[in-house]
């Protein structure tokens, strides 16, 4: 399996997400955003970042690179897409998502392992979390707020389409402690905390075992791995 | 040229973050009267040509779809902007 990487300016994570694309048994391809061309990826990530320096508004101006045509019109055809904190902002910037993305409520950024519960099993990117399984991967945003209206919220609450839910501390002021959405296929996902950066023993969260040993982020690429072989 | 004048602001029911950092330094400066900042967006988009209706047209439709996300902000304003004396078109 084939998962692309789009690389933005001010992209962050596209190497460390391309790496855990690697660690879960994917080929990983580079993608540049001002290309009309997903060189026949089977799945793609939005990596985290600052993109054109979140000018306008985080995500907004990404949302628009040339790039963006092709991932919408895959996205809308079933491709299992995930954006990640930037990649988020970019999908609920280009509508495929629904809500936005604000300044967090205390103002500042933030730099956490975050404890989450996944809300939804069912997602290309959550399939092979056992159903309400907690895990913890790191958090780091500024604007990673999670808004909507109270009929979006309704509707995602009641569609099962919050995927994941910040555990114990709201670390930005999101509605309903959302940590990630998806659409109602379930192949698009955006979350705001950082799954890339924990898959790897030695460089992931601390854990009751030993420190640094947390791999939970690594579930979320096999589960677009798992459910390409399954449905091949 | 002409320039045409787009103001956005983060809607009213959401936290704005940003305006209570600058309204938490007015009350520490004892400006005691001032009860409340919010601070929004505004865009001077300068126009190749004259400003008809179309143009404005153009400019609602580019405020509401890029300048603006109306799951969070409000297009509060659009006008154009008066020369400033002596220049001449």
């Amino acid at each position: 399996m084939r998962i692309g990487v789009v690389t933005f300016p001010g992209s962050l994570d596209d190497r460390d997400a391309q790496r855990a694309i690697r660690l879960a048994g994917a080929e990983p391809v580079a993608l540049w955003h001002g290309e009309h061309d997903l060189h026949g990826v089977d799945a793609l990530v939005l990596p985290g970042g600052f993109s054109y320096g979140d000018y306008l508004r985080a995500g907004a101006i990404a949302s628009l690179s040339p790039i963006m045509a092709e991932v919408i019109d895959a996205a809308n055809k079933g491709m299992p897409v995930l954006g990640i904190c930037n990649g988020f902002q970019m999908l609920a910037e280009a509508h495929l998502l629904e809500g936005g993305l604000i300044r967090n409520d205390h103002g500042r950024f933030i730099c956490r392992d975050q404890k989450l519960r996944i809300e939804n099993n069912a997602t290309d990117w959550t399939g092979s979390f056992e159903a309400g399984q907690e895990i913890t991967i790191p958090l780091k945003n500024g604007e990673g707020g999670f808004t909507a209206s109270a009929d979006a919220i309704a509707r995602l609450e009641g569609e099962g389409r919050v995927v994941a839910r910040y555990l114990e501390v709201n670390p930005n002021g999101s509605l309903n402690d959302i940590a990630g959405v998806s659409n109602a296929r379930g192949n698009v996902v955006g979350l705001m905390p950082h799954p890339e950066h924990a898959v790897e023993p030695g460089f992931g969260p601390d854990t009751a075992d030993a420190m640094r040993s947390g791999v939970d982020g690594l579930t979320f690429f096999a589960s677009a791995i798992e459910r390409a072989l399954v449905s091949r | 040229m002409p320039t045409i004048v787009v103001e956005v602001m983060p809607k009213a029911e959401l936290l704005d973050p940003q305006g209570k950092a600058v309204a938490g330094a007015l009350g520490r400066l004892g400006k005691t009267r001032f009860s409340g900042v919010r601070v929004g967006k505004r865009f001077e988009i300068t126009v190749a040509g004259h400003v008809d209706d179309a143009v404005l047209a153009e400019v609602q439709e580019l405020a509401d779809s890029v300048l603006s996300n109306s799951v969070i902000e409000d297009v509060v304003g659009i006008h154009v902007l008066e020369a400033p004396a002596g220049e001449t078109h």
